[in-house]
């Protein structure tokens, strides 16, 4: 692993974070180097997040949310890939710790439930033996407490007679019931971190409620800070306090949830919140899809990423777009809103131009 | 925009009232092998047992449900990639659920399928216009040196450039490789397309304009579509008809606004509640919704009666012991529940329990005439049972 030298990043936020945050991440690069180039997956990203609170991260494939998510857990020590920025957890660099010290955090600080359970779970071993493990590998328990603590576990995220389905594989497990061991073994040694990684793409609506439920129940009884990584929108009106938006690598908009949904000031948002039909909206009205598609991430444009897809470039005039990358400033509306768009009266667009095509109800006179 | 240019062919209720396809009582029962030698039949999974519906000309029915439900099972009956265990698939007139396989090749030009997932149903060593050229070479639609001419008219339909034929699939995109998908089963102009799930694999601006290229093809070539996908944001956008499928069977079926509006069965009910909403977040925190305990229960050994009871908060003594018939409760509206009812209204006594001869709790009933069930097979009838006032209904 190397450290990228530590001159600021153009995408550095204009407001420096404050020092007393859980979780501070600033000025975040994850870049791989390949025979064609260098990737920039994640190009200086920073948020902050603080226990007890939920931070959403959207985006299309390839946007660097997951990316972003696995420097958290330190999973892209021993690979290529090449970071630079602070991860401050608790005042604690974790991208300055020893690979031994990260290996006691990870798992017990700094959690994770990934999107897929049936590949994230190991199929020769049970799953109450792989729950155990992740318990004893941080504590010094004998096999039966540890048997004891999963079956515990099992039975706080609602699997029905835990003390026989311990002894199941993963493969008798319904999805729903799998994403629910994968909670399990994620929040065994009560991290007070917790990454789910699309922790419900894979799974029908009902269950998409129930395992959504739960995760809200767990992370108020431990106080947890959750990262939530999704591409539904929906997911993230009712999970997040806090919602990041990120395309080609970088943010684009950040702030708080209901302003994010409500007022977004940046046309990338706007497209995603028009591509979705929702359970109410007309159905005479043809979806309006973000046209073309995300960049490449080796060579990325000199300008705003997102300017080739972009409706809006009229508005500002001149090349800007093309040429001059915008920082990531303050919004009209104020607060911690903040955006990466050349716009300059973005509120009155979206007002004017966005609102009536996708909520026309929502439309004041 | 004006409205009037925008509208789709989806949206608008299809002019004539022709069935394309109408499907009646199927069934697909797949045999559980015991171990041993022998490997006898222990039991079956009762995939799917006995659907019906119909299939307008230009239209598009969705149908939704769970994982398990059975919903591509039917998909796949549809185009005859199983052969069904039971049930009539009447195409055009022709029942063709008993085809043998060399009578099924000129179905195969007006019944065409699009997968879920674009990286899978491409085979990798194939170019992409010989992926899409297949199908005419298979059936001598055209002349050898012109199938890369249609080849290439084909892939400017969808919206890829037409140069591109040499490329193979790990050269696109999803978007595109679903699009590819698209013009391989656009390649014989087929009547039916049956979508399984063809935008959930794909990212949410992309689904848009995956949505959008197949409502201009509807429109176009008056395609009829069988839309098979468990994301009801989608389905309500693109189908004005959709069905509900649970444990094999369908629940509850009607037009878009039945449905979406007047959801009569609590399936339907708690699907759409869980349904996360955007608009949430004027509000904050989580949408009330009915809570639905548990998993879906195993097709090789269904609950008895209901299938559904097991996780019903209404279910009651006759649901356990009686299954609920399909019954017709509105002009483009049948459900199967014994206590059919908006949200909050339903009914305390079975309405069915009348028409089946049974009492209220399912037990038979000798005062009772049974009487017959509107809404029987696979279109809707005239008439129908009027909830309102527990009477025969008509348009």
């Amino acid at each position: 692993m190397f450290e990228l030298s530590e001159t600021p990043g153009d995408g550095q936020m204009s407001k420096a974070p404050g020092d007393n945050a859980f979780l501070s991440v600033r000025d975040l690069k994850v870049h791989f180097s390949t025979s064609d180039g260098i990737v920039k997956a994640t190009d200086g990203l920073t948020f902050e997040l603080e226990r007890g609170k939920t931070l959403g991260i959207v985006g299309e494939s390839g946007s660097g949310k997951s990316v972003s998510s696995s420097a958290i857990m330190g999973l892209h020590r021993g690979t290529n890939a090449i970071l630079g920025g602070e991860i401050l957890l608790e005042g604690v660099d974790l991208l300055k710790v020893s690979d031994e010290e990260m290996r006691k955090r990870r798992g017990r600080e700094v959690a994770m439930i990934f999107q897929d359970p049936l590949s994230a779970m190991h199929p020769y071993y049970t799953v109450g033996n792989q729950i155990m493990e992740a318990y004893q590998v941080h504590n010094d328990v004998t096999k039966r407490e540890a048997r004891k603590r999963a079956i515990e576990m099992l039975d706080r995220v609602g699997i029905p007679q835990p003390d026989r389905r311990v002894d199941d594989y993963p493969h008798q497990f319904s999805g729903g019931m799998r994403q629910r061991a994968m909670i399990a073994m994620g929040l065994i040694n009560n991290p007070s971190l917790l990454i789910a990684d699309e922790p419900t793409t894979a799974l029908d609506v009902t269950v998409q409620a129930q395992i959504l439920d739960l995760l809200q129940d767990l992370q108020r009884d431990f106080d947890a800070a959750v990262i939530i990584i999704t591409h539904d929108l929906g997911v993230v009106a009712e999970m997040a306090d806090d919602v990041l938006v990120m395309y080609a690598g970088r943010a684009v908009e950040y702030g708080p949830c209901k302003e994010i949904l409500t007022h977004p000031q940046m046309p990338y948002t706007w497209g995603l919140l028009s591509s979705v039909p929702d359970l109410t909206a007309s159905t005479e009205a043809k979806l309006l899809p973000i046209r073309g598609n995300p960049p490449s991430l080796l060579n990325p444009l000199p300008g705003c990423a997102f300017e080739p897809r972009c409706d809006h470039v009229a508005k500002v005039g001149g090349d800007l777009c093309r040429t001059t990358l915008p920082d990531l400033t303050p919004a009209t509306s104020g607060g911690n809103h903040t955006k990466r768009c050349h716009i300059k009266n973005a509120d009155e667009v979206y007002e004017a131009e966005i609102l009536p095509e996708i909520a026309p109800d929502l439309v004041e006179d | 925009m004006s409205d009037t240019t925008t509208a789709t062919a989806a949206s608008v209720a299809p002019a004539s009232t022709e069935t394309v396809l109408s499907v009646e009582n199927l069934k697909m029962h797949f045999p559980v092998k015991g171990s041993g030698v022998i490997r006898r039949t222990v039991g079956h999974v009762k995939a799917v047992d006995g659907v019906s519906f119909e299939v307008a000309k230009g239209s598009a029915l969705g149908l939704v449900g769970e994982s398990g439900c059975g919903k591509s099972t039917t998909g796949r009956m549809v185009t005859r990639l199983y052969k069904p265990t039971g049930g009539s698939i009447n195409f055009e007139g022709t029942d063709i659920a008993d085809y043998p396989g060399h009578k099924l090749k000129p179905i195969r030009r007006e019944i065409q399928m699009i997968f879920q997932d674009p990286s899978t149903s491409l085979n990798p060593r194939h170019t992409v216009g010989s992926i899409i050229g297949a199908p005419l070479r298979i059936h001598n639609m055209v002349p050898k040196d012109k199938v890369l001419g249609r080849v290439q008219e084909l892939l400017e339909l969808v919206g890829l450039n037409p140069e591109h034929y040499n490329r193979y699939p790990h050269e696109f995109s999803g978007g595109q490789r679903q699009r590819i998908g698209i013009a391989r089963a656009m390649t014989l102009q087929p009547k039916l397309l049956v979508a399984d799930e063809p935008v959930s694999a794909l990212d949410v601006s992309i689904q848009a304009q995956v949505i959008n290229l197949l409502q201009d093809l509807q429109k176009e070539f008056d395609i009829s579509y069988l839309f098979i996908a468990h994301d009801l944001a989608i389905v309500r956008h693109f189908c004005p008809e959709v069905a509900v499928m649970y444990l094999g069977k369908i629940v509850e079926i009607g037009d878009r606004e039945s449905i979406y509006e007047h959801a009569h069965h609590p399936y339907t009910q708690a699907l759409l509640s869980a349904v996360p909403d955007v608009k949430q977040a004027a509000v904050g925190g989580r949408r009330e919704r009915i809570r639905l305990e548990g998993d879906v229960p195993s097709p090789i050994n269904p609950p008895s009666g209901c299938h559904f009871r097991t996780r019903c908060t209404f279910a009651k003594d006759i649901c356990s012991v009686v299954e609920p018939p399909l019954l017709q409760i509105g002009k483009k509206h049948k459900v199967a529940c014994h206590f059919p009812g908006e949200l909050h209204q339903h009914p305390e006594k079975p309405v069915t329990a009348p028409l089946l001869g049974v009492d209220e709790f399912g037990a038979p009933d000798p005062g009772a005439s049974p009487a017959e069930v509107p809404g029987d097979g696979p279109g809707y009838a005239d008439t129908w049972y009027d909830l309102a006032n527990n009477s025969r209904g008509r348009a």
